[in-house]
């Protein structure tokens, strides 16, 4: 009796909690052999866990449609007769959901524009900045996490001090030396000033911080180099952090808009963010051509997100607890 | 720091020689690039200079003239105001996250939804957006006037981003669609899923409902999570703004959109007043950093509770 009217509780103090009791397989198991009081408690609880799972799922299926509806209508846009985004459609669907496949409006806004051109220049760049800031921040996070040199602490702290100073401030100066240069409107431009940040070296020497020491002492004992350690010992253990600052750096680039804006005027070196800014500055009214190239900008990434969200999100979680 | 005044028998040269060899290539750009810059924004906010003619020394003729600038504080403003977007965004995180937070089947396709603005290049969704607020022809016009006739309203939409009043609230909307299920619902998910079980169930020993389960164990176990986001999000956002003011407003309309770092642009590089610009640059380094601060405040005493 004793059993049962503690087990009486646990139902009702998971049904408060909105856990699902039948699942469990304690429960599972009392079922069997249920009473009559236990199997009312259980039609209930089943009630109204399906109750609030419908609930969530409900709400849970608002929020993504509104967040796929904007995508969709994009979509749709970008699949109709040109000038028939302007007529009023009869009914509601008809704005949402694509019954035209206009596909050539792609082939027009690819060549408007020199699209291709705009892939090749951010792929190139997104790939420079990101080799050379995960190599060099993995350097010099290793020379911080692990080596031991006069001065050490106070170029680290140097590192600390400026990180937080907003890009905002740099920008001008560093406009005014690449001018100086002659490198304004070069790939130099938007490559070199991006390639080095204390962010990257920060978050790999907090990440080296914890890998186990005992592997470098025996290869040191051995006789090992130290390129050898970071190249052989450090960063294939370092996967996870180095991944996650590859997306990020690369992502960042892709996206980067503003930079690029100021140090850029040749149409042919755009990267695709002020590519399609410059497309939208020309076709601004035409709005096929307009969604038809922005469907083409985001869905590369948008491939390679859902692809891959299960280690991007591993990746929030890593810069952000660290962060 | 401070407290190691390191014996020199702790270094060995092989060791200093290499661990410079590492460091050289990231030092070297670092210096160029962001110490150098930051020295020389400091002292180009006390000059005027147009890049044409030589630099004048002008002393704190910048800073006077950016505090009597009406301009600069009606950006201020329009930069706090668009803030607004980040307590409905995080709320709506929240919301989000405790929603996935039950182990429901589908949550990884949830999530990835969720994620798609974040994910997509913002040019391309500002653009989208822009359409979609045409008073004319966009779609949530369309919709709002489609409406109207099934409930027997004449029901027009407003202007969005050609009237001066609903500009930022249109630039709120798009933010909050774009960031609601990004960083910061994946940031809360994580610490929901840090919370300790036993908490939740001493709660429903004293009998504490989901409500009150909720303010009693819950939100004070992810605080920390929050302040985190908030303080990134308000550092974020007095340097946010410039790449939709760009696209989709111009600043305008009548300044309505324009934000400290649109502003920053528009005067270093569309006027040439680059001494002013880095003035501005600074102001806005000041209230980051006071933020910053407040930060670091936190954690440290939070380090160990």
């Amino acid at each position: 009796m004793s059993i049962e009217r503690n087990l009486t509780d646990k139902v009702t103090a998971m049904t408060k909690n909105g856990e699902t009791p039948g699942a469990t397989a304690e429960t599972d198991a009392f079922d069997k052999k249920r009473p009559l009081t236990i199997s009312q408690i259980r039609a209930s609880t089943r009630n109204k866990k399906v109750l609030k799972r419908g609930g969530s799922y409900l709400f849970l299926l608002a929020g993504a449609i509104t967040m796929v509806a904007p995508f969709l209508w994009m979509l749709t846009t970008s699949l109709k007769e040109p000038g028939a985004v302007f007529s009023f459609q009869k009914n509601w669907w008809e704005e949402w959901l694509p019954f035209s496949f206009h596909w050539e409006n792609y082939v027009k806004a690819w060549h408007v524009v020199p699209f291709g051109r705009f892939y090749l220049n951010s792929i190139f760049v997104a790939v420079c900045v990101t080799a050379a800031q995960v190599l060099t921040s993995a350097m010099a996070a290793y020379s911080f996490a692990r080596l031991n040199f006069p001065g050490r602490d106070k170029i680290f702290f140097g590192y600390l001090a400026t990180m937080m100073v907003p890009g905002a401030v740099t920008m001008i100066p560093v406009f005014i030396l690449l001018r100086y240069l002659g490198w304004i409107d070069t790939y130099k431009a938007m490559i070199l000033p991006a390639a080095f940040t204390a962010y990257g070296t920060f978050m790999l020497r907090q990440f080296f911080l914890t890998l186990p020491k005992d592997l470098e002492d025996a290869a040191k004992i051995d006789g090992c180099s130290y390129f050898r350690i970071f190249w052989q010992i450090i960063l294939p253990l370092s996967k996870p952090a180095l991944a996650t600052l590859t997306t990020f750096t690369f992502m960042g680039t892709w996206m980067s808009f503003m930079w690029p804006l100021i140090v850029m005027n040749t149409h042919e070196k755009f990267t695709l963010p002020i590519g399609l800014a410059y497309f939208q500055s020309l076709h601004g009214t035409n709005w096929t051509y307009l969604m038809a190239g922005s469907m083409m900008m985001i869905l590369p990434i948008l491939l390679v997100f859902i692809f891959n969200q299960r280690f991007f999100v591993e990746g929030i979680k890593l810069s952000g607890i660290k962060g | 720091m401070g407290k190691k005044r390191l014996d020199q028998y702790d270094y060995n040269w092989p060791e200093t020689i290499a661990a410079y060899g590492f460091l050289s290539p990231n030092l070297a750009g670092f210096f160029l690039f962001t110490t150098i810059p930051v020295i020389a924004s400091l002292v180009l906010s006390f000059m005027q200079w147009n890049l044409l003619t030589d630099p004048e020394f002008v002393g704190l003729a910048n800073f006077i003239e950016l505090v009597r600038d009406p301009l600069f504080w009606k950006y201020c403003w329009n930069t706090v105001y668009l803030m607004a977007a980040i307590p409905i965004s995080m709320a709506g995180s929240l919301i989000l996250a405790l929603a996935l937070n039950q182990k429901l089947k589908g949550e990884v396709i949830f999530r990835t939804v969720y994620f798609l603005p974040t994910i997509s290049s913002g040019v391309a969704i500002f653009i989208l957006w822009k359409l979609i607020y045409n008073p004319e022809f966009g779609v949530l016009n369309t919709m709002i006037s489609k409406i109207g006739d099934i409930i027997g309203l004449s029901l027009t939409g407003p202007q969005w981003l050609q009237d001066e009043a609903w500009a930022k609230p249109a630039l709120i909307i798009m933010g909050v669609w774009q960031t609601v299920g990004g960083y910061n619902m994946v940031l809360y998910l994580a610490a929901l899923q840090g919370v300790p079980r036993d908490f939740y169930d001493a709660a429903e020993v004293d009998g504490a409902n989901s409500w009150q389960k909720f303010w009693a164990v819950t939100w004070p176990q992810i605080s920390p999570t929050t302040f985190f986001i908030a303080i990134m999000s308000v550092i974020g956002g007095f340097q946010a703004g410039f790449d939709p003011a760009y696209i989709m407003t111009g600043g305008g309309p009548n300044g309505s959109t324009t934000t400290l770092i649109f502003y920053l642009w528009s005067e270093a590089f569309k006027w040439n007043r680059m001494g002013y610009a880095a003035a501005l640059a600074w102001v806005l380094f000041l209230i980051v950093f006071v933020f910053t601060l407040i930060q670091w405040r936190f954690f440290s005493k939070k380090v160990h509770y």
